[in-house]
């Protein structure tokens, strides 16, 4: 296989369409292309019926030395010691270990030491390499296309397909570049340019299309500030998102365990240079962000495109025209019971929710236990951390995260994906609003009746330490 | 799979954009390990009360909606998470179609091999869609794979977009994997000519 930089007619190419060519399989008229894997991640929660698919066609994994297993959407975040209470939830853990084992898929039980959020262990064990693709049954894994990979969620057929195959049939997506540029101002980040994007495109404004993120802003972020990113590309309706390697991303690889090394590094060097996007090459859509006029997001309704600034007001469903539009306002704003018209700001809220894998690496917990350090949980506010890996909970511990936590009053947890789906016993009560740094605000997401206001670990602190929702900005 | 076949049903009115697949099948019944089961569960939060009793002013809970083999929905239907337990609930409550302006991608991708059709309308016929309930809760439509054809209730037709080897797979009841298993020859040949590869292993 060439990776040329140019198309085969010398046609210049984005990386998302060099991503592509690389791994067409085979193409046939009236059908899908048919697309190699290159690496698949597989979890508790979308894998069993894949399984058992394969089961009864008497049918192998056929690579698992490309497929990885991780137990993260229902397993308890309490102490590992313990035994997990939801018999259910119990029973698909344990059939998972038995697929595993039974078709030979390497894999992180609940007590691995490496066991963690299937898109922090990807890109942390240097699994998650650039121009690869990558898919699981879980609509984030667009998380690892920070690294340039064309990475992609899929539903649990296709996971059986992969599984029997390594392949996968696509059709071709829409290119949409996402340019963001400026500077960041103190106090925005990651988790706010990609707030921002949603509610602007709404969130099936990128239905149909793969991201690319440009821009001197994404150039001067790190690994883990792009993969916040790219994880909340399918909140835009894109089904993936991507960031160009570049020497970020090949500093952040290197010696990772699963990383090329000594000649292999090189020659991978080589391969991964000639991805990014050819001068000259077009996308089908493209939209500009100024970094320098964000302010830090918040979301106030019931999906993630109801985002606003944190000083700005909730908007009225009244000055909307499209009745069905006007209705879904009224409606997410009667499940939220907020008032239109009125910053967010000094909304008190029960609960803070810092994790998932869109907010859990460690330069995420080091955001937030800098708010904490110091200072007290109110009250009134039950705080939740929770680590994506337990690799990324060591870390934190070794660093003293974990002191800062405890000693202002916060739930210091073990690696899962916890509240963010709600799944494993971490949840809001009816009626309880949470700041949380997760991706998904829909109603009863984090917990059947609960309200979720979505926004960046350091705006959870702040709210964390006032018992109402801040700007960060005033703690600075 | 189902073989899909032309059928004529009442509709199920949804005037709710942006239906995230949460809604759909909310994530506490997703610790199943079985397929089955999931129809009972469909909608649950809207459907019924915090002591399990149906909600009477939700469409599922209402005579014209119990009938109805057709979900009409606002745009964006089935945005969020991947979950395929989202099509394997909406069929096993009865469903065999999903009209509205625009499907979110996985969604779509995981009905079709469900052989739920999600159908896309213009705007116009969308809402008059709705208009017509409003008025005769009774009214139907008539699903045409074959022909990519909605017969509306006062007769006339639209034709909406299928992929075609979806299609193809829903008409004859055969799903992928059969396909994509034929091109072993393929799969074989590009994986010997790989430039790069991972082995998981190293990281267990």
């Amino acid at each position: 296989m060439q990776q040329q930089s140019n198309g085969a007619n010398g046609t210049p190419r984005t990386i998302i369409e060099k991503v592509w060519d690389n791994h067409v399989v085979a193409e046939r008229p009236g059908t899908p292309t048919l697309l190699y894997i290159d690496l698949h991640l597989v979890h508790e929660v979308t894998s069993p019926q894949a399984f058992s698919g394969l089961r009864e066609r008497g049918l192998k994994v056929r690579r698992p030395d490309l497929t990885i297993g991780t137990t993260d959407h229902s397993i308890p975040t309490h102490d590992r010691s313990l035994p997990i209470v939801d018999k259910i939830a119990e029973a698909q853990i344990t059939q998972f270990e038995k697929n595993c084992r039974d078709f030979g898929i390497p894999f992180y039980g609940p007590h691995s030491k490496k066991q963690g959020i299937v898109h922090v262990i990807g890109p942390e064990q240097g699994l998650t390499q650039p121009g690869m693709t990558v898919v699981c049954g879980d609509s984030h894994t667009a998380t690892h296309g920070a690294f340039g990979a064309l990475a992609f969620g899929i539903g649990t057929s296709q996971v059986e397909h992969v599984l029997a195959s390594q392949c996968l049939l696509q059709g071709h997506s829409k290119t949409y570049e996402v340019r963001v540029e400026g500077a960041l101002r103190p106090g925005v980040g990651a988790k706010d340019i990609i707030l921002n994007l949603i509610s602007r495109i709404g969130i099936g404004g990128g239905t149909g299309c793969v991201f690319e993120y440009t821009g001197s802003a994404i150039r001067a972020l790190s690994m883990e500030e792009r993969m916040t990113i790219c994880n909340m590309s399918i909140e835009g309706g894109a089904r993936a998102g991507l960031v160009a390697p570049d020497d970020t991303t090949y500093q952040y690889l290197a010696g990772r365990p699963a990383a090329p090394k000594g000649a292999d590094w090189e020659r991978a060097l080589g391969l991964w240079r000639k991805l990014p996007t050819d001068a000259g090459a077009t996308y089908d859509k493209t939209i500009h962000i100024d970094a320098n006029s964000l302010e830090p997001m918040i979301t106030f309704g019931t999906n993630p495109g109801m985002g606003i600034g944190i000083t700005a007001p909730v908007p009225d469903p009244a000055s909307i025209s499209d009745p069905v539009e006007r209705d879904t306002l009224g409606k997410a704003l009667r499940y939220m019971d907020l008032p239109a018209g009125k910053s967010l700001l000094g909304h008190p809220v029960n609960v803070v929710f810092i994790g998932s894998c869109t907010n859990s690496r460690i330069s995420d917990l080091r955001a937030a236990a800098a708010v904490f350090k110091g200072r007290k949980v109110s009250p009134n506010v039950r705080v939740m951390v929770v680590p994506g890996s337990q690799l990324v909970k060591q870390q934190a511990q070794a660093e003293g995260l974990d002191r800062i936590f405890k000693e202002a009053g916060a739930d210091w947890r073990e690696a899962g994906c916890s509240m963010c789906i709600a799944m494993n016993g971490d949840q809001l009560a009816p009626g309880e609003y949470s700041v949380s740094t997760s991706n998904r605000n829909f109603e009863g997401r984090q917990g059947k009746g609960g309200r979720t206001f979505l926004a960046s670990p350091l705006t959870a602190a702040a709210t964390a330490v006032t018992g109402v929702v801040t700007d960060v900005r005033t703690l600075l | 799979m189902e073989k899909v076949t032309t059928f004529t049903s009442r509709l199920a009115p949804l005037a709710i954009d942006n239906i995230d697949t949460d809604q759909i099948i909310p994530a506490r019944f997703l610790k199943t390990i079985s397929k089955v089961g999931l129809g009972d569960q469909l909608f649950c939060d809207w459907r019924y009360d915090a002591e399990g009793k149906p909600k009477a002013d939700f469409i599922l809970n209402k005579p014209e909606g119990r009938a109805a083999n057709v979900l009409l929905a606002g745009d964006n239907f089935g945005c969020g998470s991947s979950r395929e337990h989202a099509p394997w609930a909406l069929t096993q409550y009865g469903f065999k179609a999903v009209i509205s302006t625009s499907f979110a991608d996985i969604f779509k991708g995981n009905s079709a091999k469900n052989s739920l059709l999600t159908i896309v309308v213009p705007a116009n016929a969308h809402k008059a869609l709705f208009a017509v309930l409003a008025n005769d809760p009774a009214a139907t439509v008539t699903v045409d794979l074959a022909q990519q054809k909605l017969t509306l209730p006062d007769g006339s037709t639209v034709t909406f977009p299928v992929d075609e080897f979806a299609k193809q797979c829903m008409l004859n009841g055969v799903d992928e994997l059969g396909y994509i298993l034929q091109q072993d020859d393929a799969i074989n040949a590009y994986e010997a000519k790989r430039p790069l590869s991972v082995n998981t292993a190293v990281a267990a």
